[in-house]
């Protein structure tokens, strides 16, 4: 499949249409996503219109985005007006929003086009898709296999050729898991870089939408499009979005870059193998290479599973069958309301909405709740530190590749562990990419992950350019 | 180690929730949720008195807007969305018991 900024290039040159990339993106979907269970939901009316509407300008002369005529899939986790979102819940089903997040207003602004809402882990809670209460996600790659979580869809969508970008969003990892398990590019922005307006709440203090794409340049693009302040989230950056594309070329010569065990240990040894050989191409392409221990790291699976889930039991608390959504009726509002929520939520959703409200119970606050937003100031100091020393971190993404279905679904634990490598950096608010580099088990991808301070996204995509050029010769 | 949990705990917390569990998801839910705070004892350890908690990554500010009027949704299309709604109103079961 083309680029995104390929396609582009050629919608606004005339040498394509935004009605031809269309159709040939839908004719993609429809192809594989009775298989691969992609897409909940393919919006041809509205892609159509959208695609119309570039080329109609593009015939009258005017000016369109850089992202003219590409199809985009949107995870299902973020409103657009009109268009059904569920979360992958039965709690959300039919619900169509009444508002548009913000990141599709400027999609649309950028000339794209969403083509439909991919599947994720309700509510964005999982690391394989085998949580949806829409039945479960195919890796592209190898069926028989997840394609990683909670993004689980978008990834889907963009390595099975039917869109060569897709948005999707991360709070302990769900963007660049599922991209290292599908051998993409995935991108976890520094927090407030991207509105979450509209992007239905998990984790608010961890949240953040970005980028699935094949190519560096791609992913610059697309972040470039949605990135920047928006006064209707109040957590958003204050500075317009970022040049990112015009850095990928930078190169990493007289980077710092730090190999950190923690990031590493416990990996497959072929995703070990992976790393090592990034640091090489790093190290040649003129970076200096050092190694850093960060002990703190391994209390952020901890620290997490407390933190995430006591802001998802707030977060969901809406959902109580009264102003949208299911309703269960019961013979009072209690009853209905208990009614609703048991019908409508999965088993990992109710797991966590009750390690939350447990952690955030009287008599455990302190304990539990109290403790891990503590230990969260601890990363964020530890990190600093190592920002002091390196100007980027680099590790595995996923301890391994893509595993087959129902291998971790009996234990939270052996799933909560697929995330551990990713968790640090939302904990920190700051930044991380995942670059498919390298091959494991039965020749699947495997990711490699370069960390960042707040705000380095250019000098991650120039590192991770660095890795592509070797990976695919151009 | 125990558990830290008890199917009461698991119980009560499922009340507060709002989630009707049978007993055989108590059971589960009782082993799973201890497992996980079980993992989560390594901070339990650790002396933290010092260190100020961090609730958000850069420290919440408030934000205000200038004082000017917007449009909003519709109350229409808002009540729409909803399952039951009557004279311009959300509806809902009744709230409270019947009068003595």
């Amino acid at each position: 499949m083309k680029t995104a900024e390929q396609i582009a290039l050629d919608v606004r040159s005339g040498a394509s249409t935004a009605q031809r990339e269309l159709d040939a993106s839908l004719a993609a979907i429809h192809a594989r996503n009775d298989e691969l269970n992609v897409f909940l939901y393919v919006d041809e009316d509205g892609a159509r219109a959208a695609a119309k509407d570039v080329d109609d300008k593009v015939a009258r002369g005017e000016s369109v985005g850089p992202l003219a005529g590409v199809p985009v899939a949107i995870k299902d986790n973020m409103c657009q007006v009109g268009v059904p979102t569920t979360c992958s819940s039965r709690i959300l089903e039919g619900w169509r929003p009444p508002y548009s997040a913000t990141v599709i207003t400027r999609l649309l602004a950028a000339g794209a086009v969403p083509v439909g809402k991919t599947n994720l882990d309700e509510f964005a809670m999982g690391s394989s898709t085998e949580n949806s209460a829409f039945g479960p996600t195919r890796n592209p790659l190898d069926p028989s296999r997840v394609p990683g979580g909670s993004s689980g869809g978008s990834a889907a969508a963009v390595a099975a050729d039917m869109t060569p970008i897709a948005l999707g969003s991360d709070t302990g990892g769900s963007i660049r898991q599922p991209a290292a398990l599908c051998g993409l590019i995935g991108v976890k922005p520094s927090y407030g870089l991207v509105s979450r307006y509209g992007l239905i709440a998990f984790a608010s203090s961890l949240d953040q939408i970005g980028p699935f794409s094949k190519t560096v340049t791609d992913a610059a693009i697309l972040l470039e499009a949605i990135a920047g302040h928006d006064p209707m989230d109040s957590t958003s950056l204050p500075e317009p979005a970022p040049m990112l594309s015009a850095h990928v070329n930078d190169g990493v010569v007289g980077k710092r870059i730090a190999l950190v065990r923690e990031l590493i240990d416990g990996a497959d040894p072929d995703v070990v193998a992976s790393v090592t050989r990034a640091v090489e191409v790093l190290k040649d392409a003129g970076a200096t290479i050092l190694e850093l221990s960060i002990p703190e790291l391994q209390l952020g699976l901890s620290a997490y599973y407390l933190i995430a889930p006591a802001e998802a039991s707030s977060n969901l608390a809406r959902y109580d069958g009264v102003r949208f959504g299911l309703r269960v009726d019961g013979e009072d509002v209690e009853a209905m309301n208990t009614a609703t929520r048991t019908a409508g939520f999965g088993a990992e959703v109710k797991r966590r909405i009750m390690l939350g409200t447990y952690a955030l119970s009287a008599g455990y606050f302190d304990a539990y709740y109290g403790q891990a937003l503590k230990v969260r100031t601890q990363m964020i100091d530890a990190f600093k530190r190592a920002y002091a020393q390196a100007d980027l971190l680099i590790g595995a993404t996923a301890p391994s590749v893509a595993f087959p279905f129902g291998s971790k679904t009996s234990n939270p634990m052996a799933m909560y562990l697929s995330d551990v490598f990713t968790i640090p950096t939302n904990l920190a608010g700051e930044a991380a990419i995942s670059v498919p580099f390298g091959a494991g088990e039965a020749g699947l991808p495997t990711g490699v992950q370069l960390l960042g301070p707040g705000r380095s996204e250019a000098q991650l995509f120039a590192a991770a350019r660095v890795l592509e050029r070797e990976e695919r010769g151009s | 180690m125990t558990s830290p949990l008890h199917r009461d705990d698991v119980a009560h917390v499922a009340k507060l929730a709002r989630l009707s569990l049978s007993e055989e998801e108590l059971a589960l839910y009782t082993d799973q949720l201890g497992q996980i705070l079980e993992h989560a004892n390594d901070m339990s350890t650790l002396q933290l008195d010092d260190v100020i908690p961090t609730a958000h990554p850069f420290g919440l500010i408030n934000v205000v807007r200038d004082d000017s009027v917007r449009e909003s949704l519709d109350r229409d299309v808002v009540l729409a969305m909803a399952p039951d709604a009557e004279d311009g109103r959300f509806a809902v079961p009744r709230i409270m018991g019947e009068a003595p």
